[in-house]
C-alpha cells in the first residue's frame, strides 16, 4: 500500500499527476481494481457497482498510456485516467448485460461512439457498472444480477438507474464513470450518493451504442465527484456524431471553462429561477432546507433569484410514462431470440414465435414487462390519441414553459429528487411509488434541456445526501457547469472540503476469487 | 376512468409476444390498472391547437455520402447468434401456426 491513496484525488488531479510524472496509469489503475477487490463485494454483500471487471483489460491499456507518457505523446489529458462504463453501453469484447437476463453473457462485436472516443484518449476501463434492467428504474433493484447498495448506508437505494455508476465513484472504485439518463438515472443517483451528474443536451453526446430505452430521451453523461471533473469527461466524450442522425452539430461553449469559472464563486448577474412546482407536498423537509441554503449562498454570491412558474410541469410524470413505454416497447421488440441473447426453446416442436413469447417471459424482468405492456396498450388503435397523442402534445406545452422560463432567468432551480435514499425493497413492488423519484429530472429530458445535480448537503432526519439540479437551455450546458461548480465551491468552503469526506469508511470484505 | 382488465393484460403481452403465466398476470394487471389511472390525468391538458412533440430537439432529415462504409463481418453480426448456420441466423420453424 502507497502512502498516497489515490483513489480519493479528482480525475483533475490525477491528469496532472500523470502529467507530471508523480504516478503512473498502471499504479492508478491497480489501485482502483484493489479498492473493487476491497469494497465491491456481489450480489449478496458490499457496494456490487460493477457487473463486470476487467483487470486484464483495464492494466493493459495503462500499460500503453504509460508508454506514450514516457515517450511525451499522451493522447489526451485523461490518458491513462481509469474509467468504468454503464452496462448499457456496448463495449467490444467485453460483456453487455443492460442489467438483463435476456442479455447475459452477450459480448458485443463493436464500440459505442462514447466507448470509442474514452478509447482513443487512452483510458483504462475498469468495467461495467450495475443498472436497473434496460436502465428502467430508479434504484438499480431491478438488475437481474442484485442490487447496487449506497455506499453512504448499504441498506439503502444508490438511485437509479445509474446506481453502479455513481455508487462506484462515491465508494472510490472509479474517479470517472458514465451514465445515461432518460428520466434521471445519472441525476437522481449523484443526488442520492452525493456525487455529480450531468445529463447533457439531448444530441451533445452521440446516442449510437447506447442500448435504446427511449430514443427520444436517452442521453449519455458524465458521473464523477467533481463538477470539473464532469466538464473534462463530458467534453472528451460530447461532440458531433455521424452515426447518431440526432447528434447536434454545434460546437457546445466550453464546459471546462465554465466550471471554472464558476469555482470562482462569482455569480453577479446571473439570473436564477426557483421552480413553483418542484416543491411542497411529497418533498421531504430535510431535503427542502439543504436546497434553500444552497440557494441562499447563491443569492450571496451574487445571483439574481427569482421564483418561476412552470405549470405544466405537473403533468411531465404522466407524459413520461406514456412516451417512454411507448418508445420502449417498440425498441425491446429487438430482443426477439433469433440474433443475439438468450433463445429459450419450450417443449414439443415450438414455432420461432412460441420461442420469442418463451424467451422473453424468462428474460425480462418485472418492470420491463410492465413498461412494454403499458407502451402497447397507449399504442394501440382507439387508444393512441388519447394517451400518446395527447402526451406529445403534452411534452410540446412543458417545452413551452421551459422557453417562457428562460426568457425571464438564465438557469433553473430545484432539488433533484423529492426525498433521500430510501430502503432497499421499500418501493420495488410499488411502481407508482417509485416513478414519483424523478419528478423533477423528467421535464429536462422531454424537453431536451441539460440539467446537473451536484451535492447539497445531508438531510437532518436521516443524514443522507441531497441534490441540487441546475437546469439550462438546450446547448446551454455551460451555465449548468458554472453554477453547479460555484455552489460546489461555497459548499465546499463551508464544509471544509468536500461532501464524500463525511460518508462512512466502508467494510473491506474478504477478498473473493471469482470470474467477475 | 380507464380500466385494463386481466384478459386485456393477457392480450397486450401476447401482441407484445410475453407469455405471462396466470401467477404473472395476477400480479401485474392490477399493477398496470394503478399505472395507468394515473397516467390518464394528461387527458384533456392539451387542446386541440397544440402541435405534438415527437422528438426534443428539432432536425430535418439527416443524410450521409451515399458510400460505403467499413461495416461488420458476417462472422461478427452472427457472434451473438443462439444458433447460426452457414454463414445465416438460424431460428426455428416459421410456418404452421393456426394464425
Amino acid at each position: 500500500m502507497s502512502a498516497v491513496d489515490w483513489t480519493r484525488r479528482t480525475a483533475a488531479d490525477l491528469a496532472d499527476a500523470l502529467a507530471s510524472g508523480e504516478v503512473t496509469s498502471v499504479e492508478l489503475t491497480q489501485a482502483h481494481l484493489d479498492r473493487i477487490a476491497a469494497v465491491d463485494g456481489d450480489a449478496t454483500a458490499g457496494v456490487h457497482a460493477f457487473l463486470h471487471v476487467d483487470a486484464e483489460g483495464a492494466l493493459a491499456t495503462a500499460r500503453e498510456s504509460d508508454e506514450r507518457r514516457a515517450a511525451g505523446n499522451p493522447l489526451h489529458p485523461l490518458d491513462g485516467v481509469p474509467i468504468a462504463v454503464k452496462d448499457v453501453v456496448v463495449t467490444e469484447g467485453m460483456p453487455t448485460t443492460a442489467g438483463s437476463k435476456i442479455l447475459e453473457g452477450w459480448v458485443p462485436p463493436y464500440d459505442a461512439t462514447v466507448v470509442r472516443r474514452i478509447k482513443a484518449a487512452g483510458l483504462p476501463i475498469l468495467g461495467k457498472t450495475n443498472m436497473d434492467e434496460f436502465a428502467m428504474g430508479s434504484s438499480t433493484e431491478h438488475s437481474a444480477y442484485g442490487p447496487t447498495r449506497n455506499p453512504w448506508d448499504q441498506t439503502r437505494i444508490p438511485g437509479g438507474s445509474g446506481g453502479g455508476s455513481a455508487a462506484a465513484v462515491a465508494a472510490y472504485e472509479a474517479p470517472l464513470a458514465i451514465g445515461t439518463d432518460t428520466g434521471g438515472s445519472i441525476r437522481q443517483p449523484g443526488a442520492v450518493t452525493g456525487t455529480v451528474g450531468v445529463k447533457p443536451t439531448y444530441g451533445a453526446v452521440s446516442r449510437y451504442g447506447l442500448i435504446a430505452l427511449a430514443n427520444s430521451l436517452d442521453q449519455a453523461g458524465p458521473v464523477t465527484r467533481t463538477v470539473l471533473d464532469a466538464a473534462l469527461l463530458q467534453e472528451l466524450i460530447g461532440g458531433h456524431d455521424p452515426l447518431d442522425s440526432t447528434s447536434v452539430d454545434q460546437e457546445l461553449p466550453s464546459l471546462v471553462d465554465a466550471a471554472r469559472q464558476g469555482a470562482s464563486g462569482d455569480l453577479s448577474g446571473v439570473r436564477i429561477g426557483v421552480v413553483t412546482e418542484m416543491s411542497g407536498e411529497g418533498w421531504q423537509p430535510g431535503v427542502m432546507a439543504r436546497f434553500q441554503e444552497s440557494v441562499d449562498l447563491l443569492v450571496k454570491a451574487g445571483a439574481e433569484v427569482v421564483e418561476v412558474s412552470c405549470p405544466t410541469f405537473v403533468h411531465a410524470l404522466a407524459t413520461y410514462y406514456l412516451i417512454l413505454p411507448a418508445e420502449c416497447s417498440s425498441n425491446l421488440a429487438k430482443f426477439d431470440a433469433m440474433r443475439y441473447g438468450l433463445r429459450v426453446v419450450p417443449e414439443g416442436n415450438p414455432s420461432a414465435e412460441d420461442v420469442m413469447k418463451a424467451t422473453r417471459d424468462a428474460g425480462f424482468g418485472d418492470e420491463v414487462k410492465r413498461r412494454i405492456i403499458l407502451g402497447t396498450y397507449a399504442l394501440s388503435s382507439g387508444y393512441y390519441d388519447a394517451y400518446y397523442g395527447q402526451a406529445q402534445k403534452v411534452r410540446t406545452l412543458i417545452s413551452r414553459d421551459f422557453e417562457a422560463a428562460f426568457d425571464k432567468v438564465d438557469v433553473l432551480v430545484s432539488p433533484t429528487a423529492p426525498t433521500t435514499a430510501f430502503e432497499l425493497g421499500e418501493k420495488l413492488d410499488d411502481p407508482l411509488a417509485m416513478y414519483l423519484n424523478d419528478l423533477a429530472t423528467i421535464p429536462a429530458n422531454l424537453a431536451g434541456v441539460p440539467g446537473i445535480s451536484v451535492p447539497a448537503g445531508l438531510a437532518d432526519e436521516d443524514g443522507l445526501p441531497v441534490g441540487f439540479q441546475v437546469l439550462a437551455p438546450a446547448l446551454a450546458d455551460d451555465r449548468c457547469y458554472r453554477v453547479g461548480a460555484a455552489l460546489e465551491a461555497l459548499l465546499a468552503a463551508e464544509w471544509g472540503g468536500p461532501l464524500l469526506d463525511k460518508a462512512p469508511d466502508l467494510d473491506k470484505l474478504d477478498h473473493r476469487e471469482g470470474d467477475r | 376512468m380507464p380500466e385494463i382488465s386481466r384478459d386485456e393484460v393477457a392480450h397486450l403481452a401476447d401482441l407484445a409476444r410475453i407469455d405471462l403465466d396466470d401467477a404473472e398476470l395476477d400480479h401485474l394487471a392490477p399493477q398496470l390498472a394503478v399505472i395507468l389511472e394515473s397516467v390518464a390525468s394528461i387527458r384533456g391538458v392539451a387542446g386541440d391547437d397544440v402541435p405534438p412533440t415527437s422528438h426534443p430537439i428539432p432536425l430535418t432529415n439527416v443524410f450521409r455520402e451515399d458510400v460505403v462504409t467499413p461495416s461488420l463481418t458476417a462472422e461478427q453480426a452472427l457472434s451473438g447468434a443462439p444458433a447460426s448456420e452457414d454463414g445465416r441466423f438460424s431460428v426455428p420453424r416459421i410456418l404452421g401456426d393456426e394464425q
